[in-house]
């Protein structure tokens, strides 16, 4: 799913500027899951923004919603009267949802409120790993399951490195402490699999165009569209 | 840790003097500040040692007002931060002791959501030390009221809540948060049909 966390206050502050009503608008999909911004999150933002007003006496009143999903234009139809009513709108969703509110209600104001970081999965309660890349082209029918994309910090097509030692990556900081070196992961996976050849494909240079290196992407399905 | 559980009558007297210790200057202190405490009390354990202060004729303060929770677990973020909001000068939660829990793991989920609240109204400008997670069993009526009594003294040493309003009652707007959430205060209410549910 894509992941997304909470902006510090003081960064929501400075967005939200002086403005009078403020609507903090969750989505209750994606962000809702990992935590970050459903209607919870987007009540508990609302009673922050409150207090610090209550406390600074700028008088701004703040409410709070959520969409079903911020990125489709139906469920933000169901939003519309609160965000018509408000200066701002903070919103809690992943960059979709914000910029799908944005272009519907224009020239409302909507105002980020989280910072979209990844396509994760929850690997246990309250902790996403990065699985995917969106890179446009899925190698991972080749590397046992597991993408060199967004797994390896090189995001090497041929691994694995020199800096991988007893399963782990060479890159490692306070924050990303033990990475898995992707390729170790791949080369025990094929084991098990008994397909260890597939270690020795030689891959040439990943086309990187198809993913977002190669400009904004865009996918239409003839057969689907509306007659 | 495990030395301090070898208490001799020298070490509880070095304990006794070594708790006064030297703050941060604070503002002046308002003798006629009475806060205004919302306390989220445990069913089980810290509702029960409430009941049983009340026994044994314990005194502590007036200034606390309870909401009574099927556990502590029950308690969400927003339940802590509505009631600051609404001006309350400080909230509690009060659970079984840790590893006792009725449910398990509530009182442990509770903690953690009470230390989430303290990081958030440190973002808001607001002193973390408004809310505070306490546990004790329902044996321990003396637990209750000297928890009462160490937080009201806390509080009324931090002054009032900066966004306390005039006409805005706290302990009805902390539990009209909560909600269906909140059990009744009268424990005859529950008490004997808790009974036929116990597993």
């Amino acid at each position: 799913m894509i992941t997304a966390e909470r902006k510090p206050l003081d960064e929501i502050l400075e967005l939200v500027g002086d403005k009078k009503k403020v609507l903090v608008a969750g989505c209750d999909t994606c962000v809702a899951i990992c935590l970050t911004g459903g209607e919870k999150e987007a009540e508990i933002l609302a009673s922050e923004l409150r207090i610090k007003a209550e406390q600074d006496g700028t008088g701004a009143e703040v409410e709070h919603t959520a969409a079903i999903r911020q990125c489709e234009w139906e469920y933000l139809d169901m939003i519309a009267d609160k965000v018509g009513e408000a200066d701002i709108v903070v919103s809690m969703a992943c960059g979709i949802g914000i910029q799908s509110m944005a272009e519907k209600f224009s020239p409302q104001l909507v105002v980020p409120a989280v910072n979209t970081n990844m396509l994760g999965m929850p690997q246990e309660h309250a902790l996403w790993l990065e699985r995917c890349g969106a890179c446009g082209e899925c190698v991972i029918g080749e590397t046992a399951g597991i993408c060199p994309v967004v797994r390896c910090s090189k995001s090497l097509m041929n691994g694995p490195c020199g800096g991988s030692h007893d399963g782990l990556c060479e890159v490692t900081t306070p924050e990303k402490e033990d990475i898995d070196c992707a390729w170790h992961l791949i080369w025990e996976r094929l084991k098990e699999q008994g397909r260890e050849e597939m270690m020795y494909i030689n891959r040439p240079p990943k086309n990187w165009s198809k993913s977002s290196s190669g400009g904004p992407r865009k996918m239409v399905r003839e057969e689907a569209k509306p007659v | 840790m495990a030395d301090a559980d070898v208490k001799t009558p020298v070490a509880e007297g070095d304990e006794a003097s070594g708790e006064a210790t030297d703050e941060a200057p604070k503002k002046p202190v308002d003798p006629n500040f009475e806060p205004e405490i919302i306390v989220f009390a445990c069913h089980y354990c810290a509702y029960a040692a409430a009941d049983l202060a009340g026994s044994m004729r314990l005194q502590y303060p007036s200034n606390i007002r309870m909401i009574k929770l099927p556990c502590t677990g029950k308690l969400e973020v927003i339940h802590l931060l509505r009631a600051i909001e609404a001006g309350a000068d400080g909230v509690y939660a009060a659970g079984c002791l840790e590893g006792e829990c009725h449910y398990l793991k509530g009182n442990l989920w509770a903690r953690k959501r009470v230390n989430h609240v303290k990081d958030l109204l440190t973002e808001v400008g607001i002193e973390p030390e408004r809310v505070e997670m306490y546990n004790m069993s329902s044996a321990e009526g003396a637990k209750f009221a000297a928890a009462a009594t160490e937080f009201t003294e806390r509080i009324k040493a931090l002054g009032p809540n900066p966004v306390k309003r005039p006409g805005v009652d706290a302990h009805v707007a902390a539990r009209d948060a909560l909600g269906d959430a909140a059990m009744p205060d009268d424990p005859a209410s529950s008490a004997a049909s808790e009974e036929g549910h116990a597993e």
